[in-house]
């Protein structure tokens, strides 16, 4: 005799194998694109560097992780810091929270400015601002070089209105990068913080005036508080890919303003290290994984538990 | 609610608002406001030239219905919203163009805005904090505030933590604790179930009481501007109809719309025969003459409609002598009371409400053809 208990249980049985079966295609997929690879790197992380390129399979080794941070004299074994890498590392930590600082301070205000237009609006500001994401990447950079080269739109206008005589050098500056990494990744920024600026509710914009808080005073103390989940969304959506910037330090910044993608691509092309290319990216992610353990875990404790 | 330290009235020059001394005993003075939103086409008047003077220590009510301008109006004292012309004035000084932050007023509002991302008692303590009061005196508000609230044991919870009871009180101990000149509230008490908010209105009524701080309280219920109100402005479509005490509203409304907005009212048509100071005699279509309160401006021979409290009238044995004659349509028993609703001879609706008294004596039922008497102040003329 079945109870109604068995009953529960059956249907609550095939409920579970119906949600793995509408599942399956997407965990194929994941686990063919993310952790397939990621498994081959780290597996080629602790191979032998074939002569031109790619790995002896089978061979052992720690060369490619020892070399992430060392470096080895080819005539008297001295060992070394490999100054080049950190250097690329600070550089690319440094522009990368520079990157999120600046989307933030253009960001925050304009997601203000789209949240706080009427509803039928504010679907066309948003619509706008996607509208770069229509063009290539690579072409957008190019344009952009376009803006900042010596004889390029800004420096032309710069020369015109009389603020420089002589172009000013932005190609090839960290400048260059920042400019072009700001603009690209602006939107990402925008985006999760008009999500959640748009469920904030303005009443309590409203309470926050009434009770003596000025303009910065509400700022501070009422929207920045309750917004923070769009800060730390945006924060991190900008970050990381900044941290991984391939196309942008590569045109604007030139061969010597190098990022950690142009390191990384370098061991697998002219470089033809693919350990010490699979164990730098590695390391990076590693990087990624605990600055958002931190970042993620210092700004939920002051706990923002609005609905 | 009843506290040891409470709110004192706190002089005004702390807030940079000069005090003019020929202000009189008004807190609040609206002159002549008028608000319109929007532009061409899409104009609306929220408020039509509003003028009405709120005195100090008063609990004044703006009650109507919704869309009648009186949340527009509260909104213009706090600052919200800022007048098309006219002027506020808070103990003689103009304020209406000061933003919210400047002004020496509170809010209660309807949703209570409370702030998520703080305690209890950080939300109480927030408009101490910005008016840079120091630690001791804030810390020492807050704790009298939750006590004058009842919520000392709930100061560290979030505010989601905590019912919609408690939610209302700590709106108020927030808004209470910068000692404002003139507190606001917007229908406060209209998302509490009854008996909470028949017990909040006792509370809120004993609290202006003891705190002696003017109180402006908006509401579309009119149970709740009877109960609570020094004074009550009823309000329609932009426009402040009658100002006057709950008793005045009641008895001698001015307006049908005040009459049928405040309370059962019947209506009936007569014309008026003879007017002398404050009353007049008119005849009703029966040919009856009665007695009636009569507003200024009418003339013997005006047609005018008549306001007549269901409880003011009786129903009688069918005779000869009573004011009106009608049908019994229906009668609804409601322990104390019983409503009869009647069909009188000329085809109106009329409703009697009659106490269950031992001594009512003659039991009428369905169907039954009774009479009407009104008793001499029964009757009150109304502008339309």
């Amino acid at each position: 005799m079945t109870s109604a208990q068995d009953v529960a249980q059956q249907i609550e049985r095939r409920d579970i194998r119906n949600r793995w079966l509408l599942s399956a295609p997407a965990l194929v997929i994941i686990f063919l694109a993310a952790i397939g690879p990621l498994l081959v790197m780290v597996a080629y992380s602790f191979m032998v560097k074939g002569d031109y390129g790619d790995v002896r399979f089978g061979e052992f080794s720690l060369d490619g992780w020892f070399s992430v941070l060392f470096w080895r004299d080819i005539f008297d074994d001295t060992i070394g810091l490999a100054d080049a890498h950190l250097s690329i590392l600070w550089r690319s930590i440094r522009l990368s929270f520079i990157t999120t600082a600046l989307t933030l301070a253009f960001g925050f205000p304009t997601a203000y400015f789209i949240a706080t237009r009427p509803p039928s609006t504010r679907e066309v500001w948003v619509f706008l601002i996607t509208i770069p994401f229509w063009t290539n990447l690579l072409i957008r950079t190019f344009a952009m070089q376009e803006v900042v080269r010596n004889e390029g739109i800004l420096n032309s206008l710069m020369i015109w209105s009389g603020i420089v005589d002589q172009p000013v050098q932005i190609m090839y500056t960290d400048a260059a990068i920042l400019f072009g990494m700001v603009y690209v990744y602006l939107p990402l920024m925008v985006l999760p913080l008009y999500a959640s600026m748009e469920k904030l509710d303005f009443r309590l914009v409203e309470a926050g005036y009434d009770l003596y808080a000025t303009r910065a005073r509400v700022l501070w103390r009422i929207i920045i508080p309750l917004v923070r989940p769009g800060v730390i969304a945006g924060s991190i959506l900008v970050f990381i890919p900044s941290l991984g910037a391939y196309v942008i330090p590569r045109v604007l910044g030139g061969g010597k303003n190098m990022m950690l993608g142009n390191l990384i691509e370098l061991q697998f092309g002219a470089g033809r290290n693919w350990p010490l290319g699979a164990a730098m990216s590695i390391t990076v992610m590693l990087i990624v994984m605990l600055a958002l353990l931190v970042y993620v875990r210092n700004a939920t404790r002051s706990g923002v538990q609005h609905g | 609610m009843r506290g040891t330290a409470l709110p004192q009235a706190q002089p005004a020059e702390e807030w940079g608002v000069c005090v003019s001394e020929s202000a009189g005993r008004n807190a609040i003075d609206v002159r002549g406001v008028r608000k319109v939103f929007g532009s061409g086409d899409g104009q609306v008047t929220a408020l039509d030239t509003v003028s009405v003077s709120i005195r100090e220590n008063e609990f004044f009510t703006l009650l109507g219905p919704s869309g009648c301008g009186k949340t527009t109006l509260l909104r213009l004292i706090a600052g919200f919203e800022f007048p098309t012309d006219g002027q506020i004035m808070l103990h003689g000084e103009d304020i209406a163009l000061l933003p919210p932050f400047r002004r020496p007023v509170n809010t209660v509002f309807q949703s209570y805005a409370l702030f998520p991302h703080m305690t209890v008692a950080e939300n109480i303590a927030f408009g101490l904090e910005m008016l840079g009061k120091s630690r001791s005196e804030i810390d020492g508000r807050t704790a009298d505030m939750l006590k004058l609230v009842q919520m000392e044991e709930l100061a560290k919870r979030k505010t989601s933590e905590i019912s919609g009871g408690q939610q209302q009180r700590v709106a108020l101990a927030r808004a209470l604790a910068p000692q404002p000149k003139v507190l606001l509230l917007d229908e406060p008490l209209s998302a509490l179930d009854y008996k909470l908010r028949k017990e909040m209105q006792l509370e809120l009524k004993q609290l202006q009481h003891e705190t002696g701080i003017t109180f402006i309280f908006v509401t579309h219920d009119q149970e709740e501007a009877l109960t609570m109100s020094d004074r009550i402005a009823v309000m329609s479509t932009g426009k402040i109809l009658q100002v006057g005490s709950p008793h005045d509203i009641y008895e001698h409304p001015a307006e049908r719309f005040v009459a049928g907005f405040i309370g059962e009212t019947n209506f009936l048509d007569a014309e008026v025969v003879a007017t002398s100071a404050g009353s007049a005699t008119v005849k009703l279509p029966s040919g009856k003459q009665i007695p009636a309160g009569l507003p200024e401006g009418f003339q013997p021979g005006s047609r005018v409609s008549l306001a007549v409290r269901p409880e003011r009238a009786q129903i009688v044995a069918a005779d000869a002598d009573a004011t009106l004659a009608g049908v019994i349509d229906n009668l609804v028993y409601l322990g104390t009371d019983t409503h009869f609703h009647l069909r009188l001879d000329g085809g109106e609706a009329f409703i009697v409400r009659q106490q269950n008294s031992s001594g009512s004596g003659i039991n009428f039922a369905t169907g039954d053809r009774v009479g009407v008497i009104l008793g001499d102040d029964a009757a009150q003329i109304l502008k339309d």
